[in-house]
């Protein structure tokens, strides 16, 4: 078991291009489709915590999947996985190869990659808000995040994503909060 | 001792590095050009190598500078102390998560958030996308050929899906995306 969690993420690892959010399609392919290690719901939720704590996505990931599996050796392991290509990769290119980038093949496929990455991307977003239960705060929410992070990345402002991420989360809260205190006389409801 | 300033740098960078890889940049930056680990021209390369490369840009610098200064038992460490703040987090949020889960507030948040991851990663695959397949048709000599490479994958991956059971896998479609890219840019 722990060799199959390393060996697993090791393939989910070498495959981590374009930030985390590409290898969530991988995860979800990997460990809730084929493995069924965690369920669709623990992969939102997981996303949500590796969103809102430091460190990469790809790392918070990896430590969930793998304790859930097998407690502490579980997240060791998974997590040397996870890690272990990129830094083989890195390594290679620091000791062998100048100027990596410019080789033509290299950049080419790295091109061709990136619209695969951006595809890949938008397809977990998509699923996401799919499987998402339609309350009118959970989509109103949605569409001003997703409006929000458009506007960030096309004026490149200088806005951490928690930023988006607190606030999302206080405005449920307090809209809960509001709920409860009007509906506090019938014993409040969830 | 540069063992320990590698593993007080990047044990600080993988504290504080929230947000997701391109908030964290500039919190790496500071740490590794004031320690004179790189040039600011170096660092822009790297992130280029980052973000072609798999993994985390922010183990990619560690493995990196780690290397360059310090060689092998240098890039362990370095990728290590960037990793173990995040892995000790979860580990703790993971041993306290049930009852956690279970307060109704917590759970009031919580629906805020998962909508919001929701969006912001919709968001960021749209601009992937308009970056990578659409803004080359408003370059001067008007490059068509990343949005036919992204209506083809779009085409192959979507497709799949109806007629494969569990449809073609993502690291497939990486696979097959990099093989037309050596064709379509590379040669």
């Amino acid at each position: 078991m722990l060799l199959d969690l390393f060996l697993t993420f090791f393939r989910i690892g070498a495959f981590t291009f374009g930030g985390g959010y590409a290898m969530i399609s991988v995860i979800e392919d990997i460990c809730v489709a084929r493995k069924e290690w965690i369920t669709h719901e623990d992969l939102v939720n997981v996303t949500v915590i590796a969103e809102s704590t430091p460190g990469p996505v790809a790392i918070n990931c990896a430590t969930f999947v793998g304790y859930r599996q097998k407690g502490l050796a579980g997240a060791a392991a998974a997590t040397l996985g996870v890690v272990l290509p990129s830094f083989l990769i890195i390594w290679l290119i620091s000791m062998f190869l100048d100027r990596f980038l410019e080789i033509a093949w290299v950049a080419g496929a790295f091109r061709g990659i990136r619209v695969a990455v951006g595809l890949l991307i938008l397809d977990v977003g998509i699923r996401m808000i799919k499987k998402m239960p339609k309350e009118p705060l959970r989509i109103v929410l949605t569409a001003c995040t997703l409006a929000a992070m458009l506007l960030i990345s096309i004026f490149a402002w200088n806005v951490s994503t928690v930023v988006l991420l607190l606030a999302a989360g206080a405005v449920s809260l307090a809209v809960y909060l509001v709920r409860e205190r009007t509906a506090g006389k019938d014993g409040g409801r969830e | 001792m540069i063992y320990l300033d590698l593993l007080a740098g990047f044990l600080e960078v993988g504290c504080f590095s929230f947000g997701g890889a391109y908030a964290a940049i500039p919190l790496i930056r500071d740490v590794v050009l004031s320690h004179g680990w790189v040039t600011e021209e170096m660092l822009t390369d790297m992130i280029a190598v980052s973000e072609s490369t798999p993994g985390p840009i922010m183990v990619n610098l560690a493995t990196y500078v780690g290397t360059s200064q310090a060689g092998i038992p240098g890039a362990v460490i370095a990728t290590l102390a960037s990793i173990l703040p995040a892995f000790l987090i979860i580990l703790l949020i993971m041993i306290v998560m049930k009852k956690f889960m279970d307060n109704r507030y917590v759970r009031a948040a919580m629906r805020g958030l998962q909508a919001c991851v929701a969006g912001v990663i919709t968001a960021v695959g749209c601009y992937m996308l308009y970056q990578n397949a659409f803004r080359p048709l408003a370059a001067e000599a008007a490059d068509f050929r990343p949005l036919a490479l992204a209506g083809v994958l779009a085409l192959i991956y979507f497709g799949s899906r109806k007629v494969m059971k569990k449809g073609l896998s993502p690291i497939a479609l990486i696979g097959i995306s990099a093989c037309m890219g050596v064709v379509l840019f590379g040669i």
